[in-house]
């Protein structure tokens, strides 16, 4: 249940006052209520409710100094309410009277007010009964959901953002490295603690569409492999193909090199480019690899199909091409449809490396960092070579980790050894 | 193409024509058919029979002679005065009764009640509560036959019953084109008894002579006198005979009386004294009697006992109506559909459509 | 759907429309079964108001492709009569708006007869009629009354979409031994699809998802479902999943289909041309409230034809129809999203 906070009512406040309680516990709040009177170093303001309720416990007593963000009381469905010696003396301005008026100021209250008035906290809340059933089964709390939905109603797309930045801030808290799901970056802005320095910020259909699609992929077991490329013969080869197309008015990219580089090394690995079909790993025929690419809307993933059958030049004009749709909102479905294998390169914006969130039914997604100096002895001689972090995500239903181990060896050597990518 | 109404001088005549037993069997059926008549509006009134109850009472005639009439592979669609006519096609007074008693013994079960008496075997087909509603369905029967065998004199014929007010509705046209069109077997006879409900035929039909609609139909139409069981049934013989052997609808009309109301509970307070008077008169059942009697045909002694005989067949068959069983709701959707269909409704009052998913 | 074979790999298709469609499985009906007759007014020497019956009166006869007079009470109740004798007929109304001079043939008297008379007799009939408006005819002649019909007990109303389907559902029509309501739509009858060869028979009181989808889900049926997959496939490329449910049978109603669907998606919209009150519509809005009201992201909305007698004149007619626009807006809306701008309001 949320607790009542110390708010900050001026610019130059650091802590308040809390002068006088408006409202005693067992008391129904209802949104916007006056709870007590702040005085600040300019004024005396009022602190408002930001929620349905009834008023459990005060935690400081009136005349106790507070800081900003601190809790001062806490309201909840009236199932724990503390009435009881909880508040604690006021360190210094009212000495008088403060702990012995409490309790009995307020103990009859809830015992006769509990079992005659339900005092529903869900009074005004707008949701849709899919929101209100999966809120249900997540454990969560509708009042901290800001509702998008017409007539601010929550939606399915509401709870769901919610429970996937559930998920994001327990992941991201607990792994060291940086871990970035799929170019789900999460939102700082938006919050649903109710607390007055969030702004709730719609989410598009498409970020709505990938935050179920991702909450999904998490019941997936998975693992992670990483490898480390020495791109030195890449990056040159590269050079070399640029100046030779150049004529053509094609620029092939990094990237472009490894989705050619994984089209054919899943060739070679049948078993690495399939999908779990409820109960049977579906192999497919086609090697399709999709690129993530990030929009403002969300995360978009055009499909190159048949990577392995297309020439690198080929393969640079059409990526540029879907990643230019993606990025104006003109692609079809059936140009997001039918990888079995996606890339998803977060390089440009420095990153070292990261695990990238599986894009079901795909049994593997790449995850390609930045390019980066490292020593290494080279006859002899110290010299910096150019490497790449690469990390293969992998469904473990479909791959095993010596099959994946072996996929990814394999996908290095093309890659330090470019001539074969193209051969 | 009419005749005229036959007199009643013309039934004394015919003893000539008849064996007696013949003519003591239609004394029995006439006695039936209002013993039976007089115990429904009795049911009725003890609150036995619900709905609408229409009875024979005064067409007894019209009613044994039309009976005779017909054979047993003839099909009959009839209005809701249906009583007699089922009683006489060979339905036992135990099943009629039952069935205005809303009991399972009863011909459908209790589910079609006094107006829809239908019997497949002895080829009732209904019993229909709404005035025209079988014009059609008997005029497509006959178009079935059409389909399903020759003409020739051991062919089935339709015979479809209605009243003078039908006449007036649209279907009895349409019906009639179609059969004088397409040459169907098919008598209709209509059972005028002056009225529908409290409307007279003067009133509701600008051709009161209904039997002349027939030239319309370029189908031979004849009026005959329905006290006179004899001349009822001489005529609409001839009439299915040559809807059997020639394919040539007829359309008869029996001029009766309706003894009561038009239902158990209409007093009929509208018809005139004089009307009452003619009604009471002509009441066939009285009269027959009489010149089975006067004829040498029955004593008075075998004709009570005849009536008495009907009386107490009637009283066996309200024992076994009233100790039938009630039907019971979980049969409400028995007989909803004959194909059996992927979804069909089956919830009660109240009951939800669907469990919730 | 297949009867007469397991061997899927053997059945054929050709691209028919759904007027020869209906023509081949009359045809098909007339030779499998000699109960089968054809009765209604032009069937014959005309060929049919909309040319259903093309070539039937000549192959088959008078007896068995019968011309009947300008009387639908008469002609469909003596269809009714006919099939009580044990035949099977087909009968043609013109179109559905006629079918109201013999209501109390099929309503009265059809769809009570088996169960009054306690199963002692069945009615074979199949009453074929189309729908729809659009093509200026103006109010008399422009209406949906399947609703009518989709209401009584002891009815099947069936109203097919794609060739495919009017010829599967006509075969399981004739066939069936209760009154059925075939309702076709003119609109439908030039429609072209793939078609099975040989004998396909569709369950009667069974819809189908017709297209699958994961965001929302149309119901429709007839002409309406052909609109709701345009709409779909048109929304699919917004990056919409869209599924779509072809009712096929509005009574019985599959319910458990609808539902299922709605489940899935947790979003519907109704699209019907019938008119709005008391409509298909409305039904299905109930069966979803009670079958998944957990489920439901958003109300269910409906998209029906204003409720006026149909006008004559063509801008009149085109603002009471619904159309493609008005379901895809609608779809928009229920799903929150903003509304189109690139595309023109084709009204």
């Amino acid at each position: 249940m949320p607790d009542v906070i110390m708010p900050r009512l001026s610019d130059t406040m650091e802590e308040g006052e809390l002068s006088r309680w408006m409202k005693q516990v067992g008391d129904e709040i209802h949104k916007g209520d006056v709870l007590a009177e702040i005085e600040t170093d300019k004024a005396t303001m009022d602190l408002e409710a930001f929620d349905n309720g009834i008023l459990e416990q005060l935690l400081v007593a009136a005349g106790a100094l507070v800081p900003i963000g601190a809790p001062v009381a806490r309201i909840g469905d009236g199932s724990n309410i503390v009435a009881d010696g909880a508040a604690p003396a006021a360190p210094t301005t009212a000495p008088t009277t403060a702990p012995t008026d409490a309790p009995t100021a307020v103990a009859p209250a809830p015992a006769t007010a509990a079992p005659t008035s339900p005092a529903r906290p869900t009074g005004e809340l707008r949701t849709s009964p899919l929101a209100r059933k999966i809120g249900r089964e997540h454990g969560l709390d509708l009042h901290t959901i800001v509702g998008t939905g017409p007539q601010g109603r929550i939606t399915r797309t509401d709870v769901d953002a919610a429970i996937a930045k559930q998920e994001t801030a327990v992941t991201t808290a607990a792994s060291a490295p940086v871990s970035a799901p799929l170019a789900v970056i999460p939102q700082p802005a938006t919050t649903s603690t109710g607390s007055t320095d969030s702004v709730a910020v719609p989410v598009s259909r498409i970020r709505a569409v990938t935050a179920r699609r991702l909450t999904e992929s998490q019941a997936v077991p998975h693992f992670f492999l990483t490898s480390v490329v020495d791109v030195e013969r890449l990056i040159a080869f590269r050079a070399d193909a640029n100046a030779s197309l150049a004529a053509l008015g094609i620029k092939v990219s990094l990237n472009d090199l490894f989705v050619r580089a994984s089209a054919v090394a899943l060739r070679a690995h049948p078993e690495v480019n399939a999908s779990w079909g409820d109960g049977v790993i579906l192999r497919h025929s086609h090697v399709n690899v999709g690129v993530a690419v990030a929009t403002d809307d969300g995360l978009l993933v055009p499909v190159v199909t048949d990577a392995d059958q297309k020439s690198l030049g080929a393969i640079a004009t059409e990526t540029r091409a879907l990643a230019g749709l993606a990025r104006t909102g003109g692609l079809s479905l059936a140009q997001m449809s039918g990888g079995t294998f996606t890339i998803s390169n977060l390089g440009m914006f420095g990153i070292d490396s990261f695990t990238a969130v599986l894009n079901p039914p795909e049994a593997g997604i790449l995850a390609i960092g930045a390019a980066s100096d490292v020593p290494a002895v080279r006859d002899g001689v110290l010299v910096t070579v150019p490497t790449v972090k690469i990390t293969l995500t992998v469904d473990h239903r479909v791959l095993d980790g010596a099959v994946a181990a072996a996929f990814l060896r394999d996908l290095t050597t093309l890659l330090e050894e470019p001539l074969r990518i193209v051969l | 193409m009419a005749t005229k109404a036959r007199t009643r001088a013309k039934q004394v005549d015919a003893q000539g024509g008849d064996p007696a037993g013949t003519l003591r069997d239609y004394y029995e059926q006439m006695s039936l058919v209002r013993a039976f008549e007089l115990r429904s509006g009795e049911m009725y009134a003890r609150a036995k029979i619900g709905g609408y109850c229409h009875l024979n009472l005064g067409e007894e005639a019209t009613v044994v002679g039309l009976m005779a009439a017909i054979e047993a592979r003839d099909y009959l669609f009839t209005g809701y005065r249906d009583h007699g006519y089922a009683l006489l096609r060979g339905l036992s007074p135990e099943r009629v009764m039952a069935e205005l008693f809303g009991k399972t013994t009863g011909v459908s079960g209790g589910r079609g009640g006094s107006m829809h008496l239908f019997d497949a075997e002895t080829r009732l087909f209904g019993g229909y509560g709404i005035v025209g509603g079988q014009i059609p369905p008997a005029t497509g029967a006959a178009l079935a036959l059409k389909y399903q065998e020759s003409a020739g004199p051991d062919a089935a014929a339709v015979m479809c019953l209605l009243g003078d007010g039908t006449t007036n509705i649209g279907a009895f046209h349409e019906s009639l084109n179609l059969a004088g069109l397409w040459k169907l077997p098919i008598v209709y006879v209509i059972v005028n008894n002056g009225l529908g409900m409290g409307t007279t035929v003067e009133k509701a039909s600008a051709e009161p002579e209904l039997y002349k609609r027939a030239a319309s139909y370029r189908m031979p139409g004849l009026r005959v006198d329905g006290d006179d069981v004899l001349a009822v049934r001489d005529a609409a013989r001839d009439a299915l005979q040559q809807a059997r052997e020639s394919r040539q609808p007829v359309l008869l009309e029996v001029m009766c009386y309706r003894l009561r109301g038009h239902s158990v509970v209409d007093p009929a307070r509208y018809r005139s004294p004089e009307d009452t008077t003619i009604a009471q008169q002509s009441d066939p059942v009285p009269s027959f009697r009489a010149e089975l009697i006067a004829s040498g045909v029955l004593s008075e002694a075998d004709a009570t006992a005849i009536d008495e005989a009907a009386d107490a067949r009637v009283t066996e068959a309200v024992t076994f109506a009233e100790e039938s069983p009630e039907p019971d709701p979980d049969d409400l959707f028995a007989y909803v559909y004959a194909t059996a269909v992927a979804n069909a409704p089956s919830a009660l009052p109240g009951e939800p459509v669907m469990d919730a998913l | 759907m297949n009867t007469d074979t397991d061997n899927t790999e053997a059945v054929t298709t050709r691209t028919i429309t759904y007027r020869q469609a209906l023509n081949e499985t009359l045809r098909a009906e007339l030779e499998h079964d000699e109960k089968v007759f054809l009765i209604g007014e032009e069937i014959g020497v005309f060929e049919g108001s909309y040319k259903i019956t093309a070539g039937l009166l000549e192959d088959f006869g008078p007896d068995r492709v019968l011309d009947a007079p300008i009387a639908e009470e008469g002609f469909v109740g003596a269809a009714l009569g006919a099939a009580m004798l044990g035949m099977r007929p087909v009968v043609e109304i013109m179109t559905i708006n006629f079918s109201l001079i013999a209501i109390d043939q099929i309503v009265n008297h059809a769809a009570k007869m088996r169960s009054m008379f306690a199963g002692q007799v069945s009615i074979p009939l199949v009453i074929r009629m189309p729908g729809g408006g659009g093509q200026q005819l103006a109010a008399t002649h422009s209406q949906n009354l399947e609703v009518w019909y989709a209401h009584i007990p002891g009815l099947k109303v069936v109203a097919p979409s794609t060739p495919a389907d009017a010829k599967a559902l006509l075969t399981a029509a004739i066939r069936d031994d209760d009154p059925v309501i075939f309702l076709e739509n003119l609109s439908l009858y030039s429609a072209k699809g793939e078609v099975p060869d040989g004998e396909q028979i569709a369950e009667i009181g069974k819809a189908a998802v017709v297209k699958t989808g994961i965001d929302l889900t149309i119901v429709s049926y007839s002409r309406g479902t052909t609109t709701a997959l345009e709409v779909a496939n048109q929304l699919e490329a917004e990056g919409l999943s869209i599924e779509v449910v072809d009712l096929r049978s509005l009574r019985p109603l599959d319910r458990d289909t609808i539902c299922a669907s709605v489940k899935k998606t947790g979003h519907a919209v109704v699209f019907e041309d019938d008119w709005l009150s008391y409509g298909i519509g409305a039904e299905i809005s109930a069966t979803i409230g009670e079958g998944v009201f957990d489920f439901l992201d958003a109300p269910v909305r409906r998209v029906a034809a204003a409720e006026v007698p149909l006008p004559y004149a063509k801008s009149l007619e085109r603002a009471a129809l619904p159309s493609a626009a008005d379901l895809a807006r609608v779809v928009r809306e229920v799903l929150n999203l903003a509304p189109a701008t690139a595309t023109s309001n084709d009204k």
